[in-house]
């Protein structure tokens, strides 16, 4: 992390309203980051989704739109298409990408849509006060599994990253997470690949960020840290899940 | 003048390819055509209909409730519409596979051994092009040249070598049509 | 390929979707389903050929989600399905209609609720009419009842769309899309002047960034504005009201009946007259906006109104609102799939005037 804070050109001015401690306001500084560096910001559209990021609109300073929950993979997807050499990406939670919105991702992903996905796993939904994610670790309180998620009754928790790695279009999936300045140097590292591939015509890549929901998780910001650290991390495996990006020739 | 007509039978008989080329026939002398086909459910054997509504004059409905003609090249297509024909309407019925009484007396049967024919003009799978050519004759509905030319419009490539045949079946049908009035 | 200007036998799909490429359609995302797949299936050759883009999607929610995103860079696009389909589709409607998207569904009914079957079928008329999907909106509908007919207005809709920034409905039928029929393909040239789409999103360059959405959460009276403005856009659009009468003048029974049914309510008005009853046909082609001042005049005059339908009865609600005295209306339909033929609505008609 830089030690002085300058504002990437990529944010706006606006204030984000994200809770303190709360993951989304770093990564989109990761986004803008990279999005500066790439000099790509006047060709570049976002989707934002429906979860806590829905206001992304607000603090990216390029052309965003919303997008009905769970279906940025498909307005990206055709954005992409009507403009090739725009450089067009989805920013979705875990309800939004791992619930409502499967199937849609895992279809953009097997059409092998040469677009950028970034993908908040906050093991809850934020936006609407915390109940069980697709993502929600076994035994984890949220306000629909008062007793913790039983995964008899409810499954386990389901690994995105895993899952879309059987599929032959997906080129480049990495898990990180933002809970140390080591990490976010990688997550930042893994940001920019999933937008370089796309800018080099790889097609769909992937990157899953571990991130902290401290106010639905019932922890103080560093409590939450930890608990990636010692709980999400245990399940959810950092690294990179698949990358064929050398194999794959430009599309 | 509007002509109406049900040309019905058995998946793969050719039965909606009747229809158009006697629709395309109908285009060829400048008239008013419409065709409505069964649809969704065209596996062989089982009902296949289309409706074919030729006229001088723009066609309100392409649905034939009554119609005044009934080409039936099956039982599976007779059993069908056997009841909604026109009071006195024509049935031209295939009796090679329809071997049944007709139950509407009042009726006007033509009652012709289409497939067999059509076997020995050189393959049993012509009867479509011959029955429709039956219903040129009689109704003078479309002209001999129209539906020939139409055919001819309509084969792919990969059945050009039918075209002679299909030929036969719609002048042999003609003229067994042509005789009936 | 072109088309234009020669003489084709085509089916009501193809024809809908070769207008749609005539009228500048360059995006076209579909899922299979009867009886509407010879659209997605021209489309997937057509589309290509014409330069455009075509998908099949995952599902009806993607499909109309890739018309949302397609539209944002300011390409027409379309797409369409049947009933149970354009269920599916309504999320994608409402989201469209709050974020002020062009686009064209195109909805070829069948039989429902639930599965129902694959007939032609007017079931779905309150859906597109009266909101379909969540929330304030109103989207204009357009039912064609011939296929040159379904042409010239699959062209319309794209117009009225770009017009008012508004996803349209092409509202047809199973039967009208597996039809044939003769048709001339028209050149096509806008009948308006269409506003210029400085609301794209295609990269921020040289200008400020552009964001589109349809939340509007932070204060009450911000949702209430732009629902105000949209308010001023729909009543905008209610001037765009097609309809057409056929021996309505002097009729004494006013027959009703758009779609499919209204070009058959004119054969068996036909009938009637033949044997000197005063029948004569209101049609409407936008059954939203809706021509009621035209009903209501015509109603005061005729002796009885029947409206048909191939359904349990919804356009009768709204000639009931138009029409005053409300006794003088009778409906009948047909709810199951099949057809009214014109021989039963020609006997409905005498049935009346007896
Ligand atoms: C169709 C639909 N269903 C439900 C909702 C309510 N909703 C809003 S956000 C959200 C979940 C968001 O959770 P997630 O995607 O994990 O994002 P987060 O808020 O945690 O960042 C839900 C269910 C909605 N807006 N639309
Ligand atoms: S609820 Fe959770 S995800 Fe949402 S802003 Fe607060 S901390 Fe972030």
């Amino acid at each position: 992390m830089k030690a002085v804070y300058t504002k990437p050109i990529s944010l706006t001015e606006t204030a984000n309203s994200y809770c303190p401690g709360c993951g989304h306001g770093l990564v989109h500084r990761l986004v803008a980051e990279v999005i500066d560096e790439l000099g790509v910001r006047e060709r570049t559209i976002g989707i934002a989704p429906v979860g806590c990021a829905v206001f992304a609109y607000d603090y990216f300073n390029f052309d965003v739109t919303e997008a009905p929950h769970g279906r940025p993979p498909a307005v990206a997807t055709a954005i992409k298409r009507c403009l090739p050499d725009r450089i067009v990406f989805t920013y979705q939670g875990d309800g939004d990408l791992a619930s409502i919105g499967t199937n849609e991702i895992i279809h953009a992903a097997n059409r092998g849509e040469n677009i950028t996905v970034i993908f908040i796993n906050n093991a809850v939904y934020g936006m609407t006060g915390g109940q069980m994610a697709p993502t929600t670790l076994e035994g984890m309180k949220t306000t629909t599994t008062t007793k913790g998620r039983d995964v008899k009754v409810a499954g386990h928790p389901l690994r995105v990253s895993e899952l879309l790695s059987s599929i032959e279009g997906a080129v480049y999936i990495e898990r990180v997470t933002v809970i140390d300045p080591a990490n976010v140097i990688k997550a930042k590292k893994a940001i920019k690949k999933a937008f370089q591939n796309q800018i080099d015509k790889k097609g769909f890549s992937f990157v899953e960020v571990l991130s902290p929901c401290p106010i639905n998780w019932g922890l103080k910001p560093l409590d939450a840290l930890k608990f990636i650290k010692e709980k999400m991390m245990e399940y959810f495996k950092l690294g990179v899940i698949k990358d064929s990006t050398n194999s794959k020739e430009s599309k | 003048m509007e002509n109406n007509v049900i040309i019905c039978g058995s998946g793969g008989q050719g039965i909606l390819l009747a229809g158009t080329v006697l629709c395309r026939a109908g285009l060829l002398e400048d008239k008013f055509v419409t065709w409505l086909p069964s649809y969704g459910a065209e596996k062989r054997g089982g009902l296949s209909y289309c409706a074919v509504v030729i006229s001088d004059k723009p066609i309100a409905s392409p649905v034939i409730g009554r119609p005044e003609v009934i080409i039936a090249l099956d039982n599976i297509g007779f059993d069908n519409y056997e009841n909604v024909l026109a009071d006195k309407g024509l049935v031209i019925l295939n009796s090679s596979l329809i071997k049944r009484e007709v139950k509407r007396k009042d009726a006007v049967v033509l009652g012709i051994e289409i497939t067999e024919i059509a076997r020995e003009l050189g393959n049993a799978r012509i009867a479509n092009m011959l029955a429709i050519g039956v219903y040129a004759g009689i109704s003078k509905s479309v002209k001999l040249e129209s539906i020939i030319a139409a055919m001819e419009g309509v084969a792919s490539e990969k059945y050009k070598e039918l075209v002679a045949v299909n030929k036969k079946a719609i002048e042999k049908g003609y003229e067994l049509g042509k005789k009936e009035k | 390929m072109n088309k234009t200007g020669k003489k084709i036998f085509i089916n009501g799909n193809e024809a809908i979707a070769e207008a749609a490429i005539i009228a500048g359609c360059r995006f076209y995302a579909g899922y299979p389903i009867t009886p509407q797949n010879q659209i997605p299936e021209y489309m997937s050759w057509r589309m290509p050929e014409a330069g455009g883009v075509f998908i099949q999607a995952e599902s009806e929610l993607a499909a109309i989600n890739m018309v949302f995103g397609a539209s944002l860079t300011g390409t027409r696009a379309m797409t369409s399905s049947s009933s149970p389909g354009i269920s599916l589709k309504q999320e994608g409607i409402s989201y469209m209609a709050g974020c002020e998207l062009p686009g064209v569904i195109v909805n070829m009914q069948r039989g429902g609720p639930g599965l129902g079957n694959i007939q032609g079928s007017q079931a779905d008329y309150f859906q597109a009419t009266k909101g379909g999907g969540h929330g304030d909106y109103r989207m204009p509908v357009l039912a064609p009842s011939t296929i040159p007919e379904a042409i010239e207005h699959v062209m319309t809709a794209f117009d009225l769309a770009d017009m008012y920034r508004t996803p349209v409905m092409l509202l047809s039928d199973g039967i009208l899309g597996q039809m044939m029929e003769a048709v001339e393909f028209p050149v096509y040239k806008s009948k308006k002047k269409l506003p210029e789409k400085d609301w794209i999103l295609d990269g921020a360059k040289n200008r400020k960034p552009r964001s589109v959405f349809s939340l509007m959460m932070q204060n009450p009276t911000i949702l209430e504005k732009h629902n105000y403005k949209l308010a001023e856009k729909y009543k905008k659009m209610e001037t765009e009201v097609i309809h057409e009468t056929y021996l309505a003048e002097d009729a004494e029974i006013l027959v009703c009946a758009y779609g499919i049914m209204g070009r058959i309510c004119r054969g068996a008005i036909d009938m009637a007259r033949k044997e000197g009853v005063k029948a004569g046909l209101f049609r409407p082609v936008t059954v939203w906006p809706f021509a009621s001042e035209v009903v209501s005049k015509l109603g005061k005059k005729a002796k009885k109104v029947l409206v048909v339908e191939l359904n349990l009865g919804q356009m009768v609600e709204d000639i009931r609102l138009a029409v005053e005295d409300n006794k003088k209306i009778s409906f009948f339909g047909k709810p199951g799939g099949a057809v009214a033929t014109k021989e039963e609505i020609f006997a409905k008609i005498k049935e009346l005037i007896k």
